[in-house]
């Protein structure tokens, strides 16, 4: 469904992704996991649009999207969830939702439904400013946000970045729960742990290039892994 | 009551410049609010505005003329920001500023040499310009329509901003670019639509005031958008309520200096070549005492 092909991309004067290649299947949780700095955000940067590849390939849906601008990217179909959760802290948060689907002109009010009964405290303060919502509560809004473009791939960098532990785990159930729902999900995390959980492929970062790849359940039970991300 | 009466038609004429310096105020404020870029152009597309009536009119009858200017101002305001702005988006804003400084001079010296220098005279239109007595002060219709047609653009624009979709996206990347743009927004079309729009309430503005001066000339742009500047400042740059708010403050104030009102024993006519010093003077007071203007954005936000 989606695959990368020898990606290098310059960023910030240093070459941050080096020769990567990867790929996604429809319907599974794929999980980019590594060091800050290993060049994980700039990957999602680069499918997005916001940053320019240097060389090498981007294809989704049979479709090359290597250097297509962000607003072509999720009209195609792929949505990011910024690092920071980045929601509009002056739009309330039904403006929040709304613009999500900013590029559609169909009926949002089933999407805008199904947002609600992910996340019912969204629900209960569409009309507050996006900007008082706590931590969790804004997660919650960037996802629900991505989610209103109708996606077939979302992916989202660092969502459990400055969360509650238990918080983390709600994220990473809805995480879940969204994909059940047939929405395919490239994770970006340096909680390694947690992703590696629920993710059914994993790869490694380490200074711009991939250095392991495996099934979650397999990478979770490496001895390298384990000493070097989970902290055992 | 007495001092009201007294001085009423220059309280009438500040109402109705402060409406003026309201329309070329948000012009300053949501490209401000927008691209952190003080349009230094803005004054000087309201003076083509006026120089374009002017040439229009003697060939052209008003019935088309003021819809050609209008439409004309609003193609002048997206080329200038095309040409000028957008190639340097990601440059410093120092840089772009620099550019807005170019475009003033390049409109005023292209004004220069159409007019050849010379003071032109602007059309007398229709009904605007007709003469009223309220209250015993003779003053132009304009004089009473400025304020009235301020207001509905004003609630117009607020309602274009706050109900529609291009008014949140409008919102939305005066607030964050990359984001904006991860939504699907195409941030040069929404950048595009607000020197758009400001360009046309300046263009409106034009018809206004040039029907109260008479005359236009390529540097009559300079003060009026010096003061529509200085109004968007004081009202706390970005906020389009704080750019009226302030315009109208600014409007009246100066006039009642210019006017027969007699300060600190002074008579009125002591004070009317301090109006323009008035102005500025005002504008430091309200920095030191408020640097952010009335309405102006929070410092810090929560992240």
């Amino acid at each position: 469904m989606f695959e990368i092909k020898n990606l290098f991309v310059n960023y910030g004067g240093i070459e941050a992704v080096r020769d990567i290649s990867f790929s996604v299947e429809e319907g599974k949780i794929v999980t980019l996991i590594g060091a800050n700095g290993a060049g994980k955000s700039t990957t999602l940067r680069t499918i997005a649009g916001l940053v320019k590849a240097k060389s090498g390939t981007i294809e989704f849906m049979g479709e090359k999207i290597t250097g297509k601008d962000p607003a072509s990217i999720v009209g195609k179909g792929i949505t990011l969830v910024p690092e920071g959760r980045k929601i509009f802290p002056d739009l309330t948060v039904l403006e929040n939702l709304k613009i999500g689907a900013y590029l559609r002109s169909d009926d949002i009010s089933k999407d805008l439904e199904w947002v609600y009964s992910l996340f019912p405290r969204l629900k209960e303060r569409s009309w507050q400013y996006g900007g008082t919502l706590s931590g969790g509560e804004q997660q919650m809004l960037a996802v629900g946000r991505a989610l209103m473009s109708r996606p077939k791939m979302i992916m989202m960098d660092e969502p459990s970045l400055g969360l509650a532990p238990l918080i983390v785990r709600d994220i990473f159930s809805i995480i879940k729960e969204i994909n059940k729902e047939g929405v395919t999900i490239l994770l970006v995390e340096q909680n390694a742990n947690m992703a590696l959980q629920v993710a059914d492929m994993a790869y490694v970062m380490e200074t711009g290039r991939i250095t392991l790849s495996g099934k979650g359940s397999e990478l979770i039970d490496n001895e390298d892994i384990k000493k070097a991300y989970l902290g055992k | 009551m007495e001092f009201f009466h007294q001085n009423l038609s220059y309280f009438l004429s500040g109402i109705s410049v402060g409406g003026q310096y309201a329309l070329i105020a948000i012009g300053y404020t949501m490209v401000y609010g927008i691209l952190r870029l003080i349009n230094f152009a803005h004054g000087d597309v309201f003076m083509c505005a006026g120089l374009m009536m002017v040439y229009l009119s003697s060939t052209l009858p008003f019935t088309i003329t003021i819809p050609l200017v209008l439409l004309l101002t609003v193609l002048l305001g997206f080329v200038i920001e095309r040409v000028a702005y957008m190639p340097l988006r990601s440059a410093p804003r120092m840089s772009v500023m620099i550019s807005a400084i170019g475009v003033s001079y390049l409109l005023q010296n292209a004004a220069l040499y159409f007019t050849g220098g010379l003071a032109k005279v602007y059309p007398e239109i229709p009904f605007l310009s007709n003469s009223i007595v309220i209250w015993d002060a003779t003053t132009r219709v304009v004089t009473i329509v400025t304020p009235f047609l301020t207001v509905v653009l004003v609630i117009l624009l607020t309602l274009l901003i706050k109900h529609t979709k291009i008014g949140m996206a409008m919102r939305a990347v005066s607030r964050d670019f990359e984001t904006s743009q991860l939504m699907g927004i195409k941030i040069n079309r929404v950048i595009s639509t607000t020197f758009m729009i400001g360009s046309l309430l300046a263009s409106v503005a034009s018809l206004l005031y040039f029907t109260n001066y008479a005359s236009v000339t390529p540097t009559s742009g300079a003060m009026p958008g010096l003061k529509a500047f200085v109004a968007a400042v004081f009202g706390g740059i970005g906020s389009i309520p704080g750019a009226v708010i302030g315009a109208f403050i600014i409007g009246i104030c100066e006039n009642i200096i210019k006017g027969g009102a007699s300060i600190f024993g002074i008579p009125g006519s002591g004070w009317t070549t301090f109006s323009d010093a008035f102005t500025f003077a005002f504008l430091i007071v309200i920095l030191v005492v408020k640097p952010t203007g009335l309405f102006g954005e929070k410092a810090v936000d929560k992240v």
